[in-house]
């Protein structure tokens, strides 16, 4: 199964990233962005899509900075 | 006192922490494909970019198969020392709470800052006052500290001074121990100040403690 894990910034937690991509919005001319928060993305193909949590809490990402999403589709043929 | 400084695949600072210890007492150089710890007293995690920094700072090092000696020696109450990309592994390996962010202002910060010691009461800070400052330099990219909720004060051992914390670190925290105070991390490198060419020799007294420290036990054993 393939499965895409988003890694952002756990609230509360100052994000310098997202706030040097908000304010650099507004000087190419993009108005009305708020909430920036820049993260990663990790792409996978996983045999039991259960053990994600797992890797997820122990590597994946630091549960004490950051907060993850779990999202999973069939694998591609 | 016989001190081992771990070598990971990106260490950079390996060699200046084996000088420095050198200059307290012996020391020698473990690698991290090895579990054996060579019978050491104290074991120093040394600064740099352990497995190219992939994921986190520190968030592979800590698989390495020294580590696991280490964290075997730690929960043994043996004292262990990581400095900048150690301290990153140690939090990373749950030896110390916390984490470490990229610094507010995004950029690698490099200068001399003045720590203050708010905990002497270490085997990393007995050889210091309480309150003394220590001018160390730091460099690093990540050293924003985030302290678990509920920090014991008491595991608080350096902060910076006023107006010297280079990372935007939570309460200008520079470097805590772990609750047994025998696993210590900072982000400041007393390595690179332990000698007088370098302009300040206030490291050397982290090194110093570790071998007060490591004395003192055997006086008592």
């Amino acid at each position: 199964m393939r499965a895409r894990v988003l890694v952002r910034p756990k609230s509360g937690i100052l994000d310098p990233q997202g706030k040097a991509v908000e304010r650099a919005l507004p000087a190419l001319g993009f108005d009305g962005v708020a909430n920036v928060h820049v993260g990663r993305l990790i792409e996978l193909d996983v045999d039991d899509p259960t053990d994600l949590e797992a890797m997820c809490e122990k590597l994946l990402a630091n549960p004490l900075i950051e907060e993850y999403e779990i999202q999973t589709e069939p694998a591609a043929e | 006192m016989k001190v081992g400084v771990v070598r990971f695949p990106g260490s950079c600072d390996e060699v200046d922490a084996l000088l420095a210890a050198e200059r307290v007492g012996d020391a020698v150089l473990l690698w991290h494909g090895d579990r054996d710890l060579q019978d050491v007293d104290a074991v120093v995690i040394p600064g740099g970019f352990s497995y190219g920094d992939y994921l986190r700072a520190g968030a592979i090092a800590r698989f390495s198969p020294v580590m696991e000696s280490v964290a075997a020696f730690a929960r043994a109450g043996g004292p262990v020392l990581g400095i900048c990309n150690g301290f990153q592994v140690l939090c990373e390996a749950g030896l110390l709470p916390g984490a470490l962010l990229p610094n507010v202002g995004l950029r690698f910060v490099c200068r001399q800052v003045e720590c203050e010691v708010v905990n002497a009461a270490t085997p990393f800070t007995r050889a210091c006052a309480e309150g003394e400052r220590l001018s160390i330099p730091v460099k690093h990219t990540t050293g924003r500290y985030h302290p678990p909720a509920g920090l014991d004060p008491a595991q608080v051992v350096l902060r910076y001074a006023p107006g010297h914390n280079p990372n935007g670190s939570e309460q200008d925290i520079a470097g805590v121990v772990n609750p047994a105070g025998n696993v210590f991390g900072l982000m400041p490198h007393p390595e690179h100040a332990s000698d007088p060419l370098s302009g300040s020799t206030d490291g050397l007294k982290v090194f110093a403690s570790m071998r007060e420290h490591v004395e003192t036990a055997a006086l008592v054993a």
